[in-house]
């Protein structure tokens, strides 16, 4: 039974550190940039929809506010590429990459600024419920976050591989170039995908405020979905997932059968192994172009 | 095709100018393209064919210069606005989206259009010239062979309908079995399916075999510009593009001479 919730609750933080990791590699596949600013897309998404839900500030009902935040989220993501990402194209990707991390400590400090630097509680209808499955006592929000994770897979997993735009995303991706050739409009599909990976980075962000309380620094969290990109195979998106899943499941695996502070070492320690045993992580996506 | 002289050329560049940085990689380069023709432009390395083509495309813009196309200048246009107007280039060393299948990678060559009934007899159009592709239309365009890579190549620009093909060195690292196979398709869909076509090659035995017209580029410039069957006697192309040594009357081989038009 003991072995069982400790299943759940890793799978319910894993799914958290998915989907951020999917934002990571969403971003990196498509522009070969690192957004280290998703961790923070997420924490500001949960913000947005505590500040559009809880009494205190516009007390709008949650299920209205969840979807306006996603929107505000991606509209976001998109017009961050249109003004900004988008005249930094040809500088090195080390300037993108620090632009990121200091858009984050800007998010965090505006978040701060706004909503306080004290942790809060979003008031969300599915928080501090439990759910009973023949006996076994689960959290709701552990379940939900369980099922709204694979139901946004399984929408993602059908964008990408059936709708014309989702494919042409797929073929900037790979093939940057041919895609302009094409007639593809790739700087479109870039904000697009950055769009995406903020309405993604939205929905983590919920469902993370959800299993207990946000503050500012949350956006840290986006170091360990970093490295379960990594685990998982960073430029594969199911890889994203499933290293966020092991990171998630590792964690409180580790406090239990070891000690408590191992449960913040474990997932580092793995990345090492992983980095030094299979490089390209597990679900390595590698081609090798012929000529 | 000894009408093609008399209609009016469906894309014509004019004084055309454009860098990679600081480099001026084409050098006021002016030519045209008659519809239904195949034109073919030759060259070494460094000649500036493929920038030429770029610039076509609209992947890089022009410095000078114009390209009309249709009585519209293009040059500068955004590259989506160009595959609309009936442009599409295929480019050197195949290019193929390597992670999605046959099948998707041709969906892309239709990114433009919309109208899905013809979308659909074109793509059987695409497998009946090339029967290999509809064989393996789910497997990974990665996968493919070289040859294959290009025939998909080639079938991707086509399922944009377009009435000009650009096409980049589509001989590039194939034997010459497949390239004789490849250029035989090209003048086929010249014929049967009237796309115009724009090569460009260094190899320029088949290039000239099945073209109408040739231009000679040099560091950036046009040097020579013919009716493809009098470029193939041209001495100076023979020499430098195809080959033949001739030993003059002075008994000196002509090799040993500068090229004219440096």
């Amino acid at each position: 039974m003991d072995v069982l919730q400790l299943i759940v609750s890793g799978l319910a933080n894993g799914c958290v550190y998915g989907l951020i990791a999917l934002g990571f590699v969403l971003i990196y596949k498509a522009t070969e940039a690192v957004n280290f600013a998703q961790g923070d897309f997420m924490m500001l998404g949960a913000f947005i929809t505590l500040g559009l839900t809880n009494a205190e500030y516009m007390g709008l009902p949650f299920w209205v506010s969840v979807p306006i935040a996603i929107l505000i989220m991606g509209v976001f993501g998109y017009l961050l590429d249109m003004l900004v990402l988008r005249r930094m194209f040809g500088q090195s990707q080390i300037a993108v990459v620090i632009l990121t991390i200091a858009l984050g400590f800007v998010l965090r400090f505006a978040a701060g600024a706004i909503w306080g630097h004290e942790p809060v509680s979003l008031q969300s209808p599915i928080a501090g419920k439990d759910v009973n499955l023949g006996g076994l006592v689960l959290g709701l929000d552990e379940v939900l976050v369980v099922i709204v994770t694979a139901v946004a897979t399984l929408l993602l997993y059908f964008y990408f591989n059936v709708t014309k735009l989702g494919v042409a995303m797929q073929a900037a991706s790979q093939n940057q170039l041919a895609a302009y050739y094409m007639g593809i409009p790739v700087k479109r599909v870039h904000s697009l995908i950055w769009a995406l990976a903020g309405a993604v980075a939205a929905i983590a962000g919920v469902l993370f405020a959800s299993k207990g309380s946000i503050d500012p620094s949350a956006g840290l969290l986006g170091i360990k979905a970093f490295a379960a990109a990594v685990i998982g195979g960073f430029g594969s998106l199911p890889g994203a997932l499933l290293g966020g899943l092991i990171v998630g499941l590792i964690e409180p695996f580790a406090s239990y059968y070891i000690a408590a502070g191992y449960s913040q070492i474990a997932p580092y320690l793995l990345l090492f192994l992983i980095l030094v045993f299979r490089p390209h992580g597990i679900l390595a996506q590698v081609h090798r172009k012929k000529v | 095709m000894s009408s093609a002289g008399d209609t009016a050329p469906v894309l014509s560049v004019k004084n055309l100018e454009s860098y990679y940085g600081p480099i001026m990689a084409i050098r006021g380069v002016s030519l045209e393209v008659r519809k239904g023709q195949i034109v073919s432009v030759l060259g070494a390395n460094g000649a500036g064919k493929t920038t030429l083509l770029k610039t076509i495309s609209g992947v890089m813009d022009p410095e000078k210069g114009q390209v009309m196309h249709n009585g519209k200048n293009i040059a500068g246009n955004e590259p989506d606005r160009i595959v609309r107007s009936g442009i599409v280039h295929v480019p050197e060393g195949r290019e193929v989206f390597p992670l999605l299948s046959v099948e998707e990678n041709l969906k892309m060559g239709a990114y433009v259009r919309n109208d899905s009934d013809k979308i659909k007899q074109d793509e059987a159009m695409v497998y009946s010239y090339f029967p290999i592709l509809a064989e393996r239309r789910k497997q990974q365009a990665g996968t493919l062979s070289g040859g294959q890579q290009q025939m998909l190549a080639i079938g991707r620009g086509l399922m944009s309908s377009p009435q000009i093909m650009l096409l980049d060195e589509p001989s590039l690292g194939l034997s010459p079995l497949l390239v004789r196979e490849i250029f035989t398709i090209i003048k086929r869909l010249n014929r049967e399916q009237s796309v115009t076509m724009m090569l460009v090659e260094q190899n320029a035995k088949v290039a000239l075999d099945v073209a109408d017209y040739g231009y000679v580029m040099e560091l950036g410039r046009i040097v020579m510009a013919d009716d493809a069957r009098r470029l193939e006697q041209s001495k100076d192309v023979q020499e430098f593009y195809l080959g033949v040594q001739e030993e003059s009357q002075r008994g000196q081989k002509r090799w040993k001479q500068k090229k004219t038009w440096r």
